[in-house]
């Protein structure tokens, strides 16, 4: 199953090498990585690939919610299929 | 695939969500009651309470998983049932007991509303159709998630004023046995004109007889999101304004699809309609008369506002109607009184007043919406409305809905607090001229020329 997961944080040094170790550690597969900057607030949106992920999607979904916490970042995890069936015909 | 990640659309769905109240509504289970029917009410109630248990166990927890893995609020997972007078018609026994089951069925099962206790009665009544309207009040009044509406006219049928005159007195009475919480009663009471069969909105919601064993409905909102994204087009023309509110609707709408899909394939229940409703609730920036100010009026209920609604009601239907499979329930918008930020402060402010209200119900889905009327308003006057409501609804072809609350012992100027969803309402003058003689007639009122299309 893909997801996207989007992390927004006030910038700071190693929040990319944080999220993808959390993520690494969970088998998880990076497809796609965008981050900016929104005047001073950190935005990074990936798409991930969970089908090596041993977790559940609710437990991994709580799991980034508390890492994130753990360095103030504001992280969720939502399937793919949302966005897409928004924006494409 | 490619796994081009378009950073702006991802955006804008969280921005949708998280600042804008971009919900689904409701996921509304129809299930299907008939076969619960024999003569028996306390062994009909019985397999009334195991078979909505049986049937919906999982929809609350189907509900929350989706919710969790899309990221979308589901607010409300509810129930619609077989207009219950057509289940307990064969039974001598008070029907209210069928409603506790009911009741009792809605909280085993974890869901905050049931709609069906309900009956069909827009050419005449059954004996069955009596007894259950006649037990209406006391149904409301000693069950908490239950909700009842009647249908009293239709474009085919023409108007059934006999059930208009009685439901004047079923909603006085209604008002009175729940006086103690403000009427709260009547805001789970519907009578309508044209009801539908698969409307997943509550109070009205029902589960009609051409529909299935089960069915998985769901409601999309998001005035929220038409709202900003109208403030992107101040002073464009209504061109622009009408293809804003289709794209929005679109989008809005292709996630309730996303959604009904989702539940229906869990539940392993078919996949009834997407109702495209733009239903509001009392939360600030998730109003229809906010939306409507934005397209340039000071106030909602000022002239204006008819046209405004018109287009904003049509150009949701456009956007919403090809991003879902099947469309249905009332798709409109809403205009209910108490449960929009923005109309409670117009009605309050004395522009937004009830026949305002009356011709906006023209051009948009249901009608004259959880609206607190002074508490001494005659039942007669009650009827009047009512049955002005489903004139409008029998001659446009469309679906009129009424709940009126005549808060016992509040008069204009006082407000209602109903609390929850259903918000809270500035209580609004009535005429005081007579209906009384009108409404005495009896009888009904024959359907319209162009209901003979055949």
């Amino acid at each position: 199953m893909k997801a996207i997961v989007s992390v927004f944080a006030k910038d700071a040094k190693g929040i990319i090498a944080y999220i993808t170790g959390v993520l690494a550690e969970q088998e998880i597969n990076i497809l796609d990585i965008s981050q900016t900057l929104m005047q001073e607030y950190f935005t990074m949106i990936m798409l991930v690939d969970l089908t090596d992920c041993p977790m559940s999607f609710d437990a991994l979904s709580r799991h980034l919610q508390e890492k994130g916490a753990e360095r103030g970042l504001s992280v969720h995890i939502q399937r793919q299929d949302i966005f897409d069936a928004m924006h494409r015909i | 695939m490619s796994y081009l990640l378009n950073t702006d659309e991802i955006l804008q769905t969280i921005r949708m969500i998280d600042q804008q109240h971009l919900d689904v509504r409701t996921i509304t289970l129809g299930l299907s009651l008939l076969d619960c029917a024999g003569e028996d009410i306390d062994r009909v109630s019985t397999k009334i309470y195991d078979k909505i248990c049986r049937e919906a166990r999982d929809l609350v927890t189907v509900g929350e998983a989706i919710e969790r893995e899309f990221g979308i609020p589901i607010i409300n997972k509810r129930l619609s049932v077989t207009p219950v007078a057509l289940v307990t018609g064969g039974c001598k026994g008070n029907p209210v007991k069928a409603a506790l089951a009911m009741d009792a069925a809605a909280a085993e099962v974890g869901v905050n509303f049931i709609g069906g206790f309900s009956a069909l009665v827009h050419k005449d009544y059954t004996h069955g159709d009596r007894r259950l309207i006649a037990a209406i009040p006391e149904a409301l009044a000693s069950t908490e998630r239950v909700c009842a509406s009647v249908n009293v006219g239709s474009t085919r049928s023409g108007i059934n004023m006999d059930a208009v005159a009685q439901m004047g007195h079923i909603i006085k009475n209604t008002a009175a046995l729940t006086a103690d919480r403000d009427g709260l009663g009547c805001s789970k009471l519907v009578i309508f004109c044209n009801a539908v069969e698969d409307n997943p909105f509550m109070a009205g919601a029902f589960h009609g007889v051409g529909e299935g064993e089960k069915a998985v409905n769901v409601g999309v909102s998001g005035p929220g999101v038409v709202y900003e994204a109208l403030r992107e087009c101040e002073g464009a023309s209504f061109d622009t304004v009408a293809e804003t509110v289709k794209r929005t609707a679109f989008k809005v709408t292709r996630m309730g699809q996303l959604v009904a899909r989702e539940a229906s394939r869990r539940l392993n229940v078919p996949f009834g309609i997407v109702d495209l409703s733009l239903a509001p609730t009392p939360a600030v920036g998730d109003s229809v008369a906010r939306i409507l100010e934005e397209m340039g009026l000071e106030v909602c209920g000022t002239h204006g506002t008819t046209a405004a609604l018109a287009l904003l009601n049509d150009a949701v239907k456009k956007g919403g109607v090809m991003a879902s499979g099947h469309v249905g329930g009332l798709s409109g918008a809403f205009i209910p009184v108490s449960e929009d930020e923005g109309m409670i402060a117009a009605a309050r402010e004395g522009t937004l007043n009830i026949d305002k209200l009356e011709a906006m119900t023209c051009v948009c889905s249901v009608g004259l919406d959880m609206i607190a009327v002074p508490g001494d308003t005659p039942a007669e006057t009650l009827s009047a409305i009512l049955a002005d409501e489903a004139a409008i609804g029998m001659i446009n072809n469309k679906t009129t809905a009424v709940r009126l609350i005549p808060a016992p012992g509040k008069t204009v100027g006082d407000t209602v607090e109903i609390g929850g969803l259903f918000g809270s309402a500035p209580v609004m003058s009535v005429h005081g001229a007579s209906s009384k003689a009108f409404i005495e007639r009896g009888g009904r009122i024959p359907a319209p020329l162009h209901s003979l299309r055949n």
